[in-house]
């Protein structure tokens, strides 16, 4: 399979991508890791006249202490985020969680901006932004905006990142020593979660459950009112509206994020 | 456009269409076709190569990604006549059936040993996740990069 024509452009600065963007509008699709475009464009579901490279843009690849929280680049590759020190012990459940993506090959060219953008509710981190709270700094031809995660998933495969911007940085408060886990139920060793689910303290946030990544909202509102593990997690179907297809049922997809979500809140009050 | 890719040590300067895969470039352009195409859509890890020392799966990078870069394949590995330690431990320790498997298998192994050289059984197992060996001879594929890293070790110390 080969994709269709397109003119490759590689960007050379922040700026540059931004006026690319600019100049070849809706024609225009940015390349990361292409992790998740090139699939797509090999298949012809995606058709772009003009892909811009952002992979040599090294100053978008980090993860820095920032006092009370981290800041990372957008082109950081999951494998660097799995292997950061700094991330294991400040945010645990998200070195953790790039650590479960794919496989070493996909950790060595996916990135964590390309994964929220893309906005797959099948895919790990942009659950596991939701349940840290973390805060996407979006950049336009006008400057920069802060959109906190709750904002940034809009519906399926659509996030706050309007055509013409791009997701520069990720920021997330710390974490030492709060309670967290990550549950991501596979068929096969290098597949997307049938259901997936991040905890971070008394955050939940779901993988796989509706047509975009999503707080458990009903599980959170029953440990806030006090409930145990066990009395929560009955609650986390509640909202839902799973994808029912060859690999499972909605039925079984909502039975099962009850039995995960248990594990994790165990997991996590015991960590 | 015009792509420059150091590919086994050595600099190369091609024309190639933007849309080509680095798959491609590799055994089409450059020749080289110990690197094989089993699924075309990143499961299976038979075009694993090493970008910049590192593996990835070549049906999913475009060659312009690679401008500028250095690409280690297959034929790369060997020093002379003289078989690099994975290939050696495949070798020697039955890694391989029917070997279509074979080149990415070496190659994904190559990259789990620099970033982990003393792995466990484990480790190697869900190292090698990404890769499918369809005559399913994981067990002796294990057995190999074990040995490998036993004997890499060992030269070190
Ligand atoms: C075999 C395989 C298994 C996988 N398994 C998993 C898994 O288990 N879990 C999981 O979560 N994911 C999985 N993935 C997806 C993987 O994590 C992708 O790398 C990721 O979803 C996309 O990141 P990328 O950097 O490759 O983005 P790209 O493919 O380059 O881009 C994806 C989209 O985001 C846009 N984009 C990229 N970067 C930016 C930016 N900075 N600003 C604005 N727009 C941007 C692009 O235009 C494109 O629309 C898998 C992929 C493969 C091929
Ligand atoms: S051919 Fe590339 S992963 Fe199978
Ligand atoms: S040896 Fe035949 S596919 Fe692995």
């Amino acid at each position: 399979m080969i994709p269709a024509a397109f003119t490759y452009r590689r960007a050379s600065s922040v700026d540059d991508a931004l006026a690319l963007l600019a100049e070849h509008g809706e024609d225009a699709k940015l390349l990361a890791g292409g992790h998740s475009l090139l699939p797509l464009m090999k298949l012809r579901l995606a058709v772009p006249e003009v892909v811009v490279d952002l992979g040599g843009l090294p100053d978008l690849s980090y993860v820095e202490d920032r006092g009370d929280s981290v800041a990372i680049g957008a082109l950081t590759r999951h494998h660097d985020l799995a292997t950061s020190e700094l991330l294991g012990r400040e945010v645990p459940l998200l070195a953790h969680a790039a650590g479960t993506i794919g496989d070493p090959q996909v950790r060595h060219r996916g990135t964590i901006g390309g994964s929220l953008v893309h906005g797959d509710p099948a895919s790990d981190l942009p659950a596991v932004a939701l349940a840290l709270d973390a805060v996407l700094v979006v950049r336009g031809p006008a400057g920069s905006r802060e959109v906190p995660a709750t904002e940034f998933f809009k519906d399926f495969f659509e996030t706050a990142v309007e055509p013409g911007e791009l997701l520069t940085e990720i920021r997330i408060a710390k974490r030492g020593g709060q309670g967290w886990d990550f549950q991501k139920f596979t068929r096969r060793a290098i597949d997307w979660a049938i259901v997936g689910v991040a905890v971070a303290g008394d955050a939940v946030a779901l993988v796989n459950m509706g047509p975009k990544p999503m707080r458990a909202s009903a599980v959170e509102a029953a440990l806030a009112a006090g409930a145990s593990p066990a009395e929560a997690a009955e609650h986390a179907a509640e909202g839902t509206s799973p994808p029912d297809e060859h690999n499972a049922s909605a039925a079984y997809r909502q039975h099962l994020a009850k039995v995960l979500v248990r594990r994790a809140l165990e997991n996590a009050r015991a960590r | 456009m015009h792509v420059t890719i150091n590919v086994n040590g050595e600099e190369h300067g091609d024309e190639v269409e933007d849309r080509t895969l680095l798959v491609h470039y590799i055994r089409d352009t450059r020749g080289l076709t110990g690197t094989n195409v089993g699924c075309d859509t990143t499961s299976c890890g038979a075009c694993t190569v090493l970008l910049d020392g590192e593996s990835v799966k070549s049906c999913t990078v475009l060659a312009a990604q690679a401008d500028g870069h250095s690409v280690t394949t297959i034929e790369g590995l060997a020093d002379g006549e003289s078989m690099h330690p994975v290939q050696r431990a495949f070798q020697e320790k039955h890694g391989l059936q029917c070997g279509f498997c074979t080149p990415g298998m070496v190659m994904a192994s190559v990259s789990l040993l620099r970033e982990n050289p003393n792995p466990t059984d484990a480790e190697v197992r869900s190292g090698l996740e990404g890769n499918i060996c369809r005559c399913t001879g994981y067990h002796n594929i294990v057995e190999s990069v074990l040995a490998a890293a036993e004997r890499t070790t060992e030269a070190a110390e």
